[in-house]
């Protein structure tokens, strides 16, 4: 019997192929071109898209334009790539059009450590675009979840007409493990939602019960306009006060008020459990190592496993590190999610486990935090 | 039919006029009559509006897509090219017409621009010259002449300015032209080839801003620089004869480059058609 082993780069293009992804745009960089170069292969086959485009900026513009043209669009990168990005993340936030960024992210800042793996852009993935605005991050741990969660991204995108940011680091991105996708009849796909009213009665920002406005690709008879401006429900630019404060509560709403469906996670023995650990993509590989060699010294120690990292799933965290004396954050970075699990729970609460020199958080120094904080 | 360079109410069918005018532009300003010969070359290649869409920078002229009845999108500053080009991946069907200024095309769009012009998509592409950054109070651009005076070259400008039609001729276009907001009925038929244009085509049209260039460099009001337009002007065919000296601070108007070269779109349909074969193969 043949095992089929899948990369975690491969994994997050079937992912997006799987989920009707049709169009890429991107700009090469380790280590996330192999997901530009297999979907340079697999997506002109599918009649889809593939463009090399001249820059970062380009890819995540491209994919933006593809988009308003009716097609799931996807852009790939790393740490400097994603910055270059950050503009164009908001243009879509603020016009609110799908796309999927993937960043896998890699040590910096700047060229920083090509190309070992960090998680120094939980911040900037949040925060990264100027000015407030909504944003979707996910993060896998393994190349399961880098396929389930690719597709998830663009569902997520498509039904909250938001960008969605799928947050990998190099271990997830380049690490093999056994996986056979499931077959495309079993993956759930959302489409955005359309309209049945004639053009005239369009409003691409309008507000809907769920806070979502129907999406109408360009050019199908709907000819209305997008821009980065401040706009009207009608997508003209207004500086309007009350119109700018209704489209403020209806897009930071339309992410807050379906939280519950948002933000995913996985549990592990958190029942009983006196200290918690939460982890997220390839730290939470070793913090679950970390949590087996603990239980078998019989500490009483949970594992929470982040999949959704923005928005943060706040009432989660309160609710399960209530019961508990300590939570214990490991991070491949000088403490970025820690800030928000200290925001809930309270710093003296809360035990740090950083690197940021380019290796993995080891199941050891984890280890050795709980016993720590156990002692 | 009568086209809507004969009957002026026919331009409004085309505009949003009942909802978003009057405009921001400065009165006098050239881009209005831009705006306007894109409306008659559409109108008169009878384009329905639905297949036609407008993409636009950061800018003055990044303005336009609002107040036209097209499919519109008012994008990031010089990222105009990069978006339209993957709506036209997308719907290779649909006309698309990306309008940017000089500073939104050249400075910070300039990689954009070339890089469009080298794959030769099919966009038409229509640069609005003022020789400066307008919008922000009147900065010298990639496009101020040497020694001109903006908000930023308080002594004088010491760069070099870019020839965007060079520029778009030397990276690749298929269709270059050039006119001014004076010739705007010549404008209209260089937009309207471009259009028609299989491929990158780019036109310039060169303007003015009487409002902060104008004023900084002591040039008069939009009519003394608009008749400026007129007398420093040149045809290409005229343009051929004379001297490098005398064709010193002269606007070459014309056609100055229509060629036919494998266009992407079509190209990558090709490749579509490649792997799928292949794919029916394994």
């Amino acid at each position: 019997m043949s095992v089929r082993l899948m990369q975690g780069n491969e994994a997050c293009a079937e992912g997006a192929l799987a989920a009707g992804c049709r169009f890429f745009s991107g700009y090469p960089i380790t280590p996330s071109s192999e997901i530009a170069e297999i979907l340079s292969r697999r997506l002109p086959a599918l009649g889809g898209v593939f463009m090399e485009m001249e820059d970062e900026i380009a890819g995540i513009a491209a994919a933006i334009g593809a988009s308003v043209g009716g097609m799931k669009s996807l852009t790939a990168t790393s740490g400097p790539g994603f910055s270059l990005m950050q503009e164009n993340i908001g243009y879509a936030a603020m016009t609110e059009i799908p796309c999927v960024i993937v960043n896998v992210q890699r040590t910096g800042p700047s060229t920083g450590l090509p190309t070992s793996p960090a998680q120094g852009d939980v911040m900037q993935s949040r925060w990264g675009t100027h000015g407030d605005h909504p944003i979707i991050v996910l993060c896998p741990s393994s190349v399961a979840e880098t396929f389930h969660l690719t597709v998830t991204a663009f569902n997520f995108s498509e039904k909250y007409r938001t960008p969605v940011v799928l947050l990998m680091d190099e271990v997830v991105a380049h690490m093999r493990e056994r996986f056979e996708p499931p077959a495309p009849e079993a993956v759930e796909i959302v489409h955005r939602m359309g309209t049945d009213v004639p053009p005239d009665w369009y409003y691409p920002y309008d507000e809907t019960p769920t806070d979502v406005p129907p999406l109408v690709s360009f050019g199908q008879g709907f000819r209305y306009h997008v821009t980065g401006l401040m706009h009207d429900r009608a997508g003209f630019p207004t500086e309007r006060r009350d119109e700018i404060n209704a489209w403020l509560k209806r897009v930071f709403g339309k992410i807050n008020h379906h939280v519950s469906d948002i933000c995913l996670y996985a549990e592990d023995g958190t029942q009983d459990a006196n200290t918690l650990v939460i982890a997220y993509g390839s730290t939470a590989r070793s913090a679950q190592h970390a949590v087996k060699l603990a239980r078998a010294r019989r500490r009483k120690v949970g594992l929470l496993k982040m999949l959704t990292l923005w928005p943060f799933a706040e009432s989660v965290v309160e609710d399960l590190a209530e019961g508990v004396r300590s939570v214990v954050v490991p991070e491949m970075n000088l403490g970025q999610l820690a800030l928000e699990v200290e925001r809930i729970v309270g710093r003296k609460k809360v035990l740090r486990v950083n690197r940021a020199d380019g290796e993995m958080v080891t199941p050891q120094q984890i280890l050795q935090a709980i016993e720590e904080r156990q002692a | 039919m009568k086209t809507a360079d004969q009957d002026e109410t026919r331009i409004y069918d085309y505009l949003r006029h009942k909802k978003k005018f009057p405009n921001v532009w400065c009165a006098g300003c050239g881009i209005g009559i831009v705006m306007h010969a894109i409306v008659r070359a559409v109108d008169r290649l009878g384009l329905s509006k639905d297949e036609v869409a407008m993409i636009s920078g950061i800018g003055c002229t990044g303005r336009m897509p609002v107040y036209v009845d097209f499919n519109t999108m008012h994008t990031t500053h010089g990222r105009a090219l990069a978006f339209a080009t993957g709506l036209k991946m997308a719907r290779p069907d649909m006309h698309v017409i990306v309008v940017m200024g000089d500073g939104d095309a050249l400075a910070i769009g300039g990689n954009h621009f070339i890089h469009a012009a080298r794959r030769n998509i099919n966009l038409t592409t229509i640069v609005v010259n003022n020789h400066i950054y307008g919008m922000t109070g009147g900065q010298h651009s990639p496009t101020t002449p040497t020694h001109r005076l903006a908000s930023t070259t308080p002594y004088g400008n010491v760069e070099q300015p870019f020839p965007i039609c060079d520029l778009a001729k030397a990276a690749g276009a298929a269709f270059v032209a050039r006119s001014t907001v004076f010739h705007a009925t010549e404008l209209d038929r260089f937009i309207e080839s471009a259009i028609v244009k299989r491929g990158f085509a780019l036109v310039e049209a060169v303007s003015y801003c009487h409002t902060t260039y104008g004023r900084m460099n002591k040039l008069g009001t939009a009519v003394d620089m608009m008749r400026a337009l007129k007398e420093r002007s040149v045809p290409a065919e005229a343009a051929a004869k004379l001297s490098a000296d005398e064709l010193q601070d002269k606007i070459v108007r014309g056609v100055l480059l229509d060629r036919e070269c494998p266009e992407y779109t079509q190209l990558y349909a090709e490749v579509v058609k490649k792997a799928q074969a292949a794919a029916a193969r394994a």
